[in-house]
């Protein structure tokens, strides 16, 4: 029977919880890296008890992790993140211009097919890429180079969040960048197109549909067809048929369109979940109703999941790393709350139950099915 | 022999459970001793001190006899109890909360 593994990064800490493919009894196992700030806890697909963690803290700064058992046991690897060569500056919260500074990982993102190689998103936003397994890390420089000086932190600062690999064409990758917005690689990383237009931000920028700038949330595709995107925008939740070429807007009939997290159903590349939160002013969810939408149709048509999910006085968010879908047969979804609670479905999001209640602010969810 | 102490995340992440001695050539300053704990320690390298500047991290303290010697110049002997190992140079995690 398959082992199901939750990897929960916490604002104190890294959880583990554990369940077989039926999905109903779980046990939680942590915190490791008690009292740390874990931005990111993921596996590696072609080796699955190879883990990466970034933790992160302001008395300590930025630590790397990796265990090579599955969690048993962790050693670090290089915390060196060195941007190549002359950062420049960006805009600053005052307008004027300021220093690149790094600051954490927000997203380590493995290759599906090397255990070695791996991404690491950054803040000050940067795209770092290790072939040791961490070991080591260069910076591919091009993508500051897209008008980088126009980029700007959004309130979580200027992160580098999203990385989304081309399981077809390994030169082609996404990232997402709050606030500088969604560009795409063709060559491996050597130089950088920013994949903004059809983004619309009126409330955010002076121009509102500007080549940059805009505040992507989070960016999901479905390995099958990986020139269809779909992105979660600070408002408006997007969609590309192009890779990015263009987005038009689905948000539909979603009670807000405001929110951070953005995944794709293992088996059905259409269907596709959101967490409306009210606004940006509020961050949580809309009516105290704590509801994951779902859109069977690539978007436009979505309904509300909610049993199992609190429907009453609820007043978390739910972050833009801590939501995500495993590969059994019937598909599970998975995010946390910055309340501490993490919930799953193992019926593609028609039930839900909690797995944990209590845990620090949760900060990333990544699920593992192992043989 | 020269004997540090770290603050709680910093023995977990080094994978030590009490205080760390290391032997060091004169002159024993607070760079060579963090050069030294850096080398015999490796994942430390960035947790006190920036990797590239060698800056100390903002909310790092280094206390020895009962005096704070984190404005002192990097390069400057640190007190004699320390050099003797009577006294252990400590790294600290400063105040930083409310």
């Amino acid at each position: 029977m398959s082992e199901v593994r939750v990897l929960v990064g916490t604002a104190k800490g890294a959880f583990i919880i554990r369940s077989d493919e039926k999905r109903k009894d779980w046990t939680i196992e942590g915190p490791h890296f008690p009292g740390w700030e874990v931005y990111h806890i993921t596996g590696t697909p072609s080796d699955p008890n190879r883990l990466y963690v970034s933790q992160s803290g302001g008395w300590f700064g930025q630590v790397i992790q990796r265990s090579d058992d599955g969690g048993k046991t962790w050693d670090s690897v290089s915390n060196e993140f060195q941007y190549d060569g002359e950062t420049g500056t960006h805009q600053w919260y005052d307008g004027t211009q300021h220093p690149w500074e790094f600051k954490r990982v927000w997203h380590i993102e493995p290759s599906p097919t090397d255990a070695d190689s791996l991404f690491a998103g950054v803040e000050d936003a940067g795209l770092f890429h290790s072939s040791d397994g961490g070991k080591s890390w260069i910076e591919l420089p091009g993508l500051r180079k897209v008008k980088g000086d126009l980029w700007q932190p959004g309130a979580g600062g200027m992160c580098l969040h999203t990385i989304v690999l081309n399981p077809d064409d390994p030169k082609r990758i996404y990232v997402a960048i709050s606030a500088a917005g969604a560009f795409r690689t063709d060559d491996g990383g050597e130089t950088w197109l920013p994949i903004n237009e059809g983004l619309v931000s009126p409330y955010e920028l002076p121009d509102s549909t500007a080549e940059v700038g805009h505040c992507v949330h989070s960016i999901a595709m479905h390995p099958s067809q990986p020139d269809v995107l779909f992105m979660q925008k600070h408002w408006d939740v997007m969609r590309s048929d192009n890779s990015g070429d263009l987005w038009y807007e689905v948000s539909g009939n979603l009670p807000s369109d405001f929110g951070f997290p953005i995944v794709v159903h293992a088996h059905e590349p259409n269907t596709v979940y959101v967490v409306p939160i009210k606004s940006d002013a509020h961050h949580f969810p809309p009516d105290g109703k704590l509801r994951v939408y779902r859109s069977r149709s690539g978007g436009n048509e979505w309904e509300a999941l909610t049993n199992g999910l609190p429907q009453s006085d609820c007043y978390h968010n739910v972050l833009r790393n801590a939501m995500c879908v495993d590969s059994l047969d019937s598909c599970g979804i998975y995010f946390g709350t910055t309340g501490g609670q993490v919930y799953a479905s193992a019926d593609s999001g028609d039930n839900w139950m909690p797995i944990a209640s209590n845990l620090p602010r949760v900060m990333s969810v990544e699920v593992q099915v192992l043989p | 022999m020269i004997t540090v102490t770290l603050p709680t995340h910093l023995r977990a992440l080094a994978k030590v459970s009490g205080a760390i001695e290391l032997d060091i050539a004169e002159p024993i300053t607070q760079e060579t001793i963090l050069d030294a704990l850096e080398e015999a320690y490796p994942m430390l390298r960035g947790t006190i001190r920036d990797i590239a500047t060698k800056q100390r991290r903002p909310f790092i303290r280094f206390f020895a006899c009962g005096e704070d010697l984190s404005h002192q110049p990097v390069t400057a002997s640190v007190p004699p109890e320390v050099i003797q190992g009577k006294q252990p140079f400590r790294i600290i995690g400063a105040m930083a909360g409310g």
